[in-house]
């Protein structure tokens, strides 16, 4: 799960190294990956710390929309599913943590930057799950786009995160399809459950298609971050490429899109499609989301209620310790 | 309660082949290293084999210094057996 560039930060010129910077940008530029002991200008750093801890906390975040309905799957088999995919999410956050910590921040400074609300993670999470509906939509659409934002992260110029995506991309597919596959047996099931799938597709379409970030020309560092080949593809272009393969796959499923104005455009080969709302997109990046406030209280529960996990291990630890010293 | 140390994990994905390196995981002793490697890293048959070293404990060289450890190698092209002329008529060489 992911979103582009939340928090925006001034692109902000220390002084370096005029000939190591331009090492450094011609071996970006010849698509070769920088591993974490290269020297790399503080901005690249500081940009991808951010980048990749925000991915991470979109992982970790992403497990409590999707928890919230283990318990209520409807069937055996959905549960086991379900349980898959979010011990997955929890391993995409680890994986993507342990990323961003090569580049210098501690997990510990990027979890309290999390639970002290500094620090931001995809907005799609502070939409709530009503429905059962909702779990299938979600693995469909948000990890859909998310695969759609992560595949060109693959070939990232940071070596770790690029690694990261490799793992990711492999299990997030495995997440779509049991959404897809969830949400198909809705759409041929009874009156009552096809309304619950469009209703739940309704609500999902257009925060997912905020997922990509602001539109091309309000993403200002779109182009510093297209060059150090942190970005592969643009927010618009990403966005467009979602539209044109989603739209068909909901149309196998007999869904309307929630979007009137909705048409194939031959000359383009692709779907125009209507105004999205940033109003609501940047209330919800400000914290303003419908369930924001519930998710990170969630996080800080469960974080500080099995405060006594983590005490129990290191005190274990001590006294093996002190008795291999004994 | 500060970070646990770091602990950088090797997986064999089958007989025959090296341990390779997958990632890391914190954990506050090697058992636990273990288990959390094994969570994070396997949960999909992708090994046989797991190896954990503390991150603090592993030497490695100095990028910057990638260019006098390397680079001998490239003026040392009589290291290699394609450096040599053998006439055609001669197999098996």
């Amino acid at each position: 799960m992911y979103t582009t560039e939340l928090s925006k930060q001034p692109n902000v010129q220390s002084i370096e190294d005029p000939e190591r910077l331009a090492a450094f940008e011609a071996r970006v530029a010849a698509d070769e990956f920088i591993e974490p002991k290269d020297w790399m200008p503080e901005a690249y750093r500081r940009t991808l710390t951010r980048q990749i801890s925000q991915h991470a906390h979109s992982e970790i975040v992403g497990m409590l929309p999707e928890g919230n309905w283990i318990t209520r799957a409807p069937s055996l088999r959905r549960k086991a599913i379900l349980l898959a995919k979010v011990q997955d999410e929890a391993g995409h956050g680890l994986y993507l943590y342990c990323a961003a910590e090569t580049l210098g921040t501690s997990r510990e400074e990027m979890i309290e930057a999390l639970h002290s609300g500094k620090a931001k993670y995809s907005t799609i999470f502070n939409y709530p799950t009503l429905t059962w509906a909702d779990i299938p939509a979600i693995g469909w659409l948000v990890d859909g786009a998310a695969i759609m934002n992560q595949v060109p992260l693959q070939r990232t110029s940071y070596g770790p995160y690029a690694r990261a995506m490799v793992r990711v991309c492999k299990e997030e597919s495995f997440h779509q399809r049991q959404g897809y596959e969830a949400m198909t047996s809705l759409a041929n099931g009874t009156p009552e459950q096809k309304r619950m799938a469009q209703d739940a597709f309704n609500r999902w379409w257009w925060p997912s298609l905020m997922m990509f970030g602001p539109p091309d020309e309000n993403s200002p560092n779109t182009a510093q971050s297209l060059r150090w080949r942190i970005k592969r593809e643009t927010n618009d272009e990403l966005r467009q490429k979602f539209v044109d393969i989603t739209v068909p796959q909901a149309e196998y499923l007999g869904l309307t899109v929630p979007d009137p104005d909705l048409k194939w455009n031959e000359a383009k080969g692709g779907y125009d499609f209507g105004a999205i709302d940033w109003d609501e997109f940047y209330a919800v990046v400000r914290g303003e989301g419908p369930v924001a406030r519930e998710r990170m209280t969630a996080r800080r529960e469960a974080w500080e209620s099995n405060a006594w996990v983590r005490e129990a291990a290191a005190a274990h630890e001590a006294k093996r310790r002190q008795r291999a010293a004994a | 309660m500060s970070d646990w140390p770091l602990w950088e994990v090797f997986v064999r994905s089958k007989g025959g082949l090296a341990h390779r390196h997958f990632g890391s995981v914190h954990a506050p002793d090697a058992a636990m290293a273990l288990r959390h490697a094994r969570d994070t890293y396997t949960r999909r048959m992708e090994g046989v084999s797991l190896w954990v070293v503390r991150s603090a404990d592993i030497v490695a060289s100095d990028p910057d210094e990638a260019g006098q450890l390397f680079e001998p190698a490239a003026d040392k092209v009589y290291r290699h057996p394609t450096f040599y002329d053998i006439p055609d008529e001669v197999k098996h060489i």
